[in-house]
């Protein structure tokens, strides 16, 4: 790379990460309760060794600021960067800018598994000793992307990216029948499995994250280290053979770790939508569509954007919460029409 | 230096047999160019060469079978440039060329600089270095064919596979990128394989042809023995004039029925 590109794309991982940084600290400064706004900063920076700030924050403020805002932008952290980094690499594993990463049923999946937690579980599950419900969309998640992989890979003997594509959407389409099928029955789940698709981050606490941390960090690091791979694959199945790629190996290990990272958030967060694809969209937007940028640029925006996202989710409809899907799509698509837009001009 | 033995190759699709019994054995520097009629099994050919279609019989570079090598070792012993390359948009030349040397890349490493000064070398000797940063989409036919080439020799490989390496190129840039084969072949010592429309083409560059019908081999030599009208007719359907200049060269002409 010329030295000028390098020094651009330093600029760029800089500025995304101060980003993150801006977005996770507003994020803990504004809710609908808690302390005043700008004594958050003073008790963080109180928290810290050798420092000491009368900040005038109360035990109790400190506890909604650290049990329940902290959690919930640390988690909303995670789960954009996990569905931006996932995106990114599903499009280019499949050649296919508009996959997102709930393609391949995993979507689908974790949403039967939800729904069969909230319909044959009769109780509320929270209050269980292990919550059942981020497990069954796991599984659920998992099993419809097994599905679709060992479909789409023995029908036909080109295995090429399409069939595996369409193999999702049959498995999508089943795992939705029987779900629409479990709910017509069970009715009065209806609103429970709503508001779970529709996402969120409202209940989020420590144990969260550390439930998804060890997916989440397996997968995204297994995914950065494919990225010049994926630059290779970009000419094509054939092509990448002869340049010496080990095709399916290389797609089946993208396509899990993928997988692993996108249904683990998913199990926890719901579906949020339009991260996947925006975010590896604008990154590509503005420096460029190698993926030896794109990957690591997608994982600090992501999670710049979702934290940012969920901010008015928490504010606009007070005391209720926005579904931070409804948010996500509500800012970023224009975002996203302004991007490409701006490009067209160029 | 490497030579490519081809023995008893056929290759099915879907049962259809697109190649059947093809024997050759390619020496190191020499340069064959398959001809014959569209779906004569040329492609197929150069395909099993490059480890992308399974086939019977035997393909063997320095006496290993193409299949018992891992795809990093072929791709650092066959390079291959297919007829019509899919060229991402938005990536510059530099990243293009760049990619030709991934068989030697670790897995999960990312270029040395031993791998930077050979992507140079080829850039300055192929003229692309002034496009370094400009988006291949953005290039002309002529340039792009400059480009794939650049790639395949950035993969260092002693044997260079070219499906139609003319075919989408005006009279002067096929002259152009024929001419880089050979000068490259004979700096190098490259053995190319081509497969070739152009008949006067392929005879004037070629050191044999082997004419391919219906996935056999139905004639092989120099262009004095292929390229004869009589030949041409049974296998192109063609009728055509062969010309013998007097420094060699075999110039076919299609003939125009009605001119009397």
């Amino acid at each position: 790379m010329s030295t000028q590109g390098r020094h651009h794309s330093t600029l760029w991982f800089a500025l995304s990460g101060i980003l993150v940084l801006c977005a996770m600290l507003v994020g803990v400064m504004i809710g609908p309760a808690g302390p005043t706004w700008w004594r958050v900063p003073l008790e963080l920076l109180n928290r810290l060794p050798f420092i000491s700030i009368d900040s005038g924050v109360s035990k109790a403020d400190w506890n909604i600021v650290w049990l329940i805002r902290a959690p919930r932008v640390v988690l909303a952290a995670i789960v954009g960067s996990t569905l931006s980094i996932s995106g990114a690499s599903y499009q280019g594993v499949f050649r296919n800018p508009l996959v997102d990463p709930y393609l391949l049923g995993v979507a689908s999946g974790a949403g039967l598994g939800a729904t069969l937690v909230f319909a044959f579980s009769g109780t509320e599950t929270s209050t269980w000793l292990i919550d059942p419900l981020p497990l069954a969309a796991f599984l659920g998640a998992l099993l419809a992307v097994l599905v679709t992989y060992t479909v789409g890979t023995s029908f036909g003997r080109s295995r090429s990216a399409v069939t595996l594509v369409l193999a999702g959407v049959a498995v999508t389409s089943l795992t939705t029948a029987i779900q629409t099928f479990i709910l017509q029955r069970n009715n009065d789940v209806i609103r429970q499995v709503f508001s779970w698709v529709l996402g969120r981050l409202s209940s989020a606490n420590w144990g969260d994250v550390r439930l998804v941390l060890p997916y989440v960090v397996v997968s995204t690091v297994v995914l950065l280290l494919h990225r010049r791979l994926l630059d290779v694959l970009r000419v094509g199945d054939d092509e990448a053979v002869a340049l010496g790629v080990n095709i399916r190996r290389v797609r089946l290990t993208i396509v899990l770790a993928a997988t692993l990272g996108t249904a683990a958030v998913v199990a926890v967060s719901g579906l949020i939508g339009f991260v996947g694809i925006i975010v590896p969209h604008a990154v590509r937007l503005i420096a460029g569509s190698s993926y030896r940028r794109v990957l690591p640029l997608s994982v600090l925006l992501g999670a710049a954007f979702l934290v940012a996202a969920d901010i008015p989710s928490r504010v606009l409809a007070d005391p209720a919460e926005t579904p931070i899907g409804v948010v996500t799509a509500f800012f970023g698509a224009p975002f996203f029409l302004i991007l490409l837009r701006t490009r067209k001009n160029l | 230096m490497s030579t490519l033995g081809f023995c008893d190759l056929t290759i099915s699709y879907d049962g259809d047999c697109a190649v059947k019994s093809f024997n050759n054995l390619v020496n190191s520097g020499e340069w064959l160019c398959l001809i014959g009629p569209n779906g004569a099994g040329k492609s197929s050919v150069l395909r099993a060469a490059a480890g992308l279609v399974k086939y019977s019989g035997s393909v063997a570079i320095d006496q290993k079978e193409i299949p018992t090598t891992s795809a990093k070792w072929r791709a650092q012993h066959i390079a291959y440039v297919p007829q019509t390359p899919l060229i991402p948009a938005e990536m510059t030349v530099y990243e293009y060329v760049l990619l030709g040397r991934n068989p030697y890349i670790k897995h999960f490493a990312s270029e040395t600089t031993q791998d930077i000064d050979v992507i140079e070398k080829v850039m300055t000797r192929l003229d692309l270095t002034q496009f370094a940063k400009r988006m291949v989409g953005t290039l002309s036919g002529g340039e792009r064919q400059r480009l794939v080439i650049a790639r395949a020799l950035a993969q260092e490989a002693p044997v260079l596979l070219l499906d139609e390496p003319t075919a989408a190129l005006d009279i002067g840039h096929q002259q152009q990128a024929l001419e880089l084969v050979d000068a490259l072949r004979r700096e190098q010592g490259l053995t190319v394989i081509s497969a070739m429309h152009d008949l006067t083409l392929a005879g004037l560059y070629a050191d044999r042809l082997v004419l391919m019908h219906h996935g056999a081999c139905v004639a092989s030599g120099n262009a004095q023995n292929v390229l004869r009208s009589e030949i041409l007719a049974e296998f192109y359907g063609v009728s055509a004039r062969v010309h013998h200049e007097p420094d060699g060269t075999v110039v076919v002409i299609p003939q125009r029925s009605s001119s009397n």
